[in-house]
């Protein structure tokens, strides 16, 4: 009895501090950041898009946007394939070359990012600079790079939502009449969207937050894109970038960056775990 | 009106056939020499039997002699495994099943299967009526308003449901979840019924609507209903056959099977002396 006290105290303290790893860094974040915010101004900051450190001006609009171009671009991408994936591995697909398919777009997650920067600057950029003109180190390399990226994401938790709705369902619509691809179009996909929306919008988090890849292929130039040819800077790699040369506010205004970052993933997080929650789902409507 | 019958039963003497529906003396379904196999394994054994318009067959057999697996035969839901394979023939209206002409999900419609468990989808009444209708993609809204109240007022669901069509399905009780299915599928205005132990989890009095809906629907359809309840059989089928082991070993007029089964199989089986 004493003993299965103990054991709880301890596993409770070991489930704490993994909250306390994050309200550290989000103190700290904030504890930097806010300061410069105030100075220069929430509105300032936000919405001015000149970033002049040396002179004192910290707007990130630019930045702002170009984080949201380049993962509007790879969650496209993500989803078209990675959602298209899962109908596939879950509908058509006979169970052996599942047990093929599945692992490896998982394997996906473990390589490194700066594999993949390395594989876009290669071969993407240098391709988009051709055929597409432009300097190639651009929104669109970026957001393919992403979006291959985010699929394993976009891939499994969709594949799960998928798994998750009932047999009877499907077996019920074929009774009826339903060809396959009705059926999963009708029932399957209605069925799993709360689980397809969380898996895109937990994407929508990981190419936020993605960096190294990005700052390979994005071309960091401070302005705004013009068109998805444009290079890019997003506020992962503004901190990257300039961490390691930066002092006193410039500093400062980075940590700022990163508390916008916060926020912004923050939302995104919030909004998926919400939606998944919400298993209740209604019939077609007339 | 002569019935020229291959087979050794013949229909009973008040057994109207609709002339020229599938040609004279034509079963509506006749199964050839058909082997079902999982992995492989033979489920089914050289089945060979006539399913005639308007007869209720009822099919009886103890636990994993390939009763449903029959059943989800005749309208291929055995497609839907992939270990299943076949060898033989299943002829409807005398086009093999598996032709290259065979038009799967219009056979779905005109072959319309109940399973043991209801299995209404997670929209309203109405939706579930109107699906398969809306999938045929040939009848005007009016029509399908029209098809989703006869097959409710069919499977004796109509009073109980018709002023909530719009409230989910899944809110209706077990009974009438599973005469929503039956209702679904008799919107379609099939031409084969085939249900597989529709009643096993249902009260006693739903079990009697399902029932006395069979009954009336015979006039229209051939109804197959395979069951695990013996006296269900004797009460609601005019043929029964009697299956083991994935054979087929008996099959006749239902009176005849009850009182006088040709198998001794059957005999323990009835008096519950087996299965």
């Amino acid at each position: 009895m004493k003993r299965d006290k103990l054991i709880g105290i301890l596993l409770m303290i070991v489930a704490f501090s993994a909250m306390l790893g994050l309200g550290l860094i989000a103190v700290f974040i904030f504890l930097e950041g806010l300061p410069i915010i105030g100075k220069v101004g929430v509105w300032d900051f936000v919405f001015s898009a000149q970033w002049y450190p040396a002179e004192g001006k910290f707007g990130i609009l630019s930045m702002i946007v170009g984080s949201l171009f380049v993962t509007a671009g790879a969650i496209l991408i993500g989803l078209v394939f990675g959602l298209g994936c899962a109908i596939v591995l879950t509908q058509f697909c006979p169970r052996k070359l599942v047990s093929v398919i599945k692992p490896s777009i998982e394997l996906l997650a473990g390589i490194p990012s700066v594999v993949y920067g390395f594989m876009g600057v290669l071969i993407l950029v240098p391709v988009i600079r051709d055929y597409l003109g432009g300097p190639g180190l651009s929104v669109l390399a970026s957001s393919i790079v992403l979006g291959i990226m985010v699929l394993p994401t976009v891939t499994s938790i969709s594949v799960d939502a998928l798994q998750a709705v009932p047999r009877s369902f499907y077996e019920g619509s074929i009774a009826i009449g339903a060809t396959r691809w009705q059926t999963t179009w009708m029932v399957m996909l209605k069925g799993a969207r709360s689980g397809i929306v969380a898996a895109f919008i937990l994407g929508m988090g990981r190419a936020v937050g993605e960096t190294m890849a990005v700052i390979m292929v994005a071309g960091n130039t401070i302005s705004m894109p013009g068109s998805i040819l444009d290079p890019v800077r997003t506020l992962t790699s503004n901190i990257a970038l300039e961490m390691s040369y930066s002092a006193g506010d410039h500093r400062k205004a980075l940590f700022a960056t990163g508390v916008v970052l916060f926020i912004i993933i923050m939302i995104l997080n919030t909004i998926a775990l919400w939606v998944s929650r919400k298993r209740v789902w209604k019939g077609p409507r007339r | 009106m002569g019935i020229t019958d291959n087979t050794q039963i013949d229909l009973p003497s008040n057994q109207v056939r609709f002339a020229g529906e599938s040609g004279a003396g034509q079963p509506k379904i006749r199964v050839e020499g058909y082997h079902g196999f999982f992995d492989g394994k033979p489920v089914l054994k050289n089945i060979s039997l006539d399913i005639h318009s308007n007869e209720r067959l009822a099919i009886i057999g103890p636990a994993s002699s390939g009763k449903t697996t029959f059943l989800r035969s005749l309208n291929r839901m055995t497609d839907l495994n992939h270990e299943f394979t076949h060898s033989g023939r299943i002829l409807l209206d005398g086009l093999d099943l598996w032709d290259r002409n065979m038009d799967v999900p219009e056979l779905r419609r005109r072959v319309g299967i109940v399973y043991a468990v209801p299995t209404p989808l997670p929209w309203s009444i109405y939706d579930n009526m109107a699906y398969g209708p809306r999938l045929a993609g040939k009848f005007k809204p009016s029509e399908i308003e029209r098809m989703v109240e006869e097959g409710l007022k069919n499977a004796f669901l109509w009073d109980e449901v018709k002023d909530r069509l719009r409230t989910p399905a899944t809110n209706l009780s077990g009974g009438q979840q599973q005469r929503l299915c039956l209702a679904r599928v008799l919107a379609l205005e099939p031409e084969v019924l085939i249900l597989d132990e529709p009643c096993s989890g249902l009260d006693p009095i739903s079990t009697g609507k399902i029932e006395k809906a069979l009954e009336i629907l015979k006039a229209r359809y051939s109804i197959v209903l395979v069951t695990n309840n013996t006296k269900q059989a004797a009460r609601a089928s005019d043929r029964t056959a009697f299956f083991c082991m994935g054979e087929l070993i008996e099959i006749g007029q239902t009176a005849q099977v009850f009182t006088y089964p040709a198998s001794r199989k059957t005999n323990d089986y009835i008096t519950g002396h087996f299965g």
